[in-house]
């Protein structure tokens, strides 16, 4: 039997476009080659806000209490509406006439550049909390970082978003402090989330060739310059907590350059089901 | 219907401040600062509109209704532009606004106490201009968060201690 590609080997997005230009009949733009890298990372923040926004949406009408699944409908909508704005941008630079929806329901997995983080499941409401504490407390130094931007589109919406982000933030801290140094349930429901999800935090930070690119046109912050804001909020809230930061600096990675777990696969089934099943459908 | 001569400025800024923001409908639109600028371009009447929150859904809502308003003013031609920049802040609720919202149940933002996302932090600068957020209803300032998100992105849940009723704080951004 032949042995399959490697998932980490960097020409399986390769493999995908070319399967899907003989297997499908739409045509996939790919931008302009100035702008290739600035329409990437732009879908790497879009897509990462979209498949969070998705995930907290999921536990609308199954939270632990009201209150929390109220909040989590509100974090998660504020990540779509944030997402409109970041994919609609992708899509005006892309100038190949796409809309955010259609980034966000006629794209395949392998076209989705979104943190493998934030695809995780859901889990128990401590895996969620403490997914959305390690991906806020990144978002918001990101967005503080991105008001910077010489580009003034990104830097309008960094400045309105990140003012949402601070309340996100602030909501996923103290919920973490409180479970974490908590009753020892509470506590020992958080260790194990921190466990299982630290591994995928290392992907935040990688740094490739088209973030270095946008980073030196001064358009977005290399990721890279983030890690040290980020540990310092992380440890500090993780201390308070009573929780213990794992020693491993493994990280996962690949979903910024396309190369997903199987999770999102059925997100995507799921989000994008209406779309695909009667195209350009509105109500 | 078209009017035969301009509407002035100030008549459309007083039609809009009759328009009900949809999800509190207390508050009017200008109330609530999210109409950046009424200008006529040529015979077009120009409305720059800036959205709360960028996922608020009353979005869609309120420039129907500010179409709606307008139109039955007699404005043939009307442009309604988005604006993002400078970003909206509760800073720009009116005076009136704020006393209205109050009376509706609602606590009013407390100016400068806008999250930066550190919470310990800001509970430390916050001390010194006592960052309680007083109970519409009965007044009292011994009231407890129960979330920071409430019935809407805008708004947190509080209950007050002493009245023991529930209600929602309009959080400053």
């Amino acid at each position: 039997m032949p042995s399959l590609p490697d998932m980490n080997t960097p020409d399986v997005v390769e493999l995908a476009r070319n399967a899907a230009s003989r297997s499908h009949h739409t045509e996939i733009p790919t931008p302009d080659t100035a702008e290739a890298a600035f329409v990437e990372t732009l879908l790497r923040i879009g897509d990462s806000t979209l498949i969070l926004g998705h995930r907290a949406s999921e536990w609308c009408g199954h939270s632990p209490a009201l209150e929390e699944d109220i909040a989590l409908a509100n974090v998660a909508l504020d990540l779509i509406g944030q997402t409109q704005m970041w994919l609609g941008l992708a899509g005006e630079i892309e100038g190949k006439g796409r809309s955010a929806d259609d980034l966000a329901y006629q794209r395949d997995a392998w076209e989705f550049r979104n943190l493998l983080l934030v695809e995780r499941p859901n889990g128990d409401f401590g895996h969620t909390l403490m997914r959305q504490f390690l991906f806020d407390a990144f978002h918001f130094d990101l967005l503080k970082s991105l008001t910077a931007s010489l580009d003034a589109r990104v830097a309008e919406i960094a400045q309105k978003t990140a003012k949402e982000v601070a309340y996100h933030l602030e909501r996923s801290s103290d919920l973490v402090i409180r479970l974490g140094d908590g009753t020892p349930e509470s506590h020992r429901r958080m260790q194990n989330a921190l466990d299982a999800l630290w591994s995928y935090t290392g992907e935040m930070f990688v740094s490739d060739e088209k973030d270095a690119e946008v980073a030196a046109r001064g358009l977005i912050p290399d990721p890279a310059s983030l890690k040290g804001g980020w540990q310092q909020t992380v440890r500090e809230v993780l201390n308070e907590a009573a929780l213990i930061v794992p020693e491993s600096a493994f990280a996962h990675k690949g979903g910024k350059r396309g190369v997903h777990t199987e999770h999102l696969g059925y997100i995507l089934a799921d989000m994008q089901f209406l779309q695909r099943a009667y195209p350009g459908s509105t109500w | 219907m078209a009017t035969d001569t301009q509407a002035s400025l100030r008549e459309v800024w007083d039609w809009l401040s009759h328009v009900p923001d949809p999800e509190i409908p207390v508050i009017s639109l200008t109330d609530l600062g999210i109409i950046r600028d009424v200008a006529w371009n040529d015979d077009t009447l120009v409305v720059t509109v800036t959205p709360t929150y960028t996922g608020c859904p009353a979005t869609t809502a309120i420039n129907f209704d500010i179409e709606k308003a307008l139109r039955a003013k007699g404005i043939a031609k009307l442009e309604l532009k988005r604006q993002i920049s400078p970003a909206w802040t509760t800073d720009w609720m009116s005076a009136e606004g704020r006393e209205k919202l109050r009376a509706y149940g609602i606590a009013p933002a407390i100016h400068g106490s806008a999250s930066d996302g550190r919470t310990r932090a800001r509970a430390k600068r916050m001390m010194g201009v006592n960052f309680t957020v007083p109970c519409p209803r009965c007044s009292s300032t011994h009231t407890t968060k129960v979330s920071q998100f409430g019935s809407t992105p805008c708004k947190a849940s509080y209950r007050c201690d002493d009245c023991l009723e529930p209600f929602d704080y309009f959080k400053c951004i």
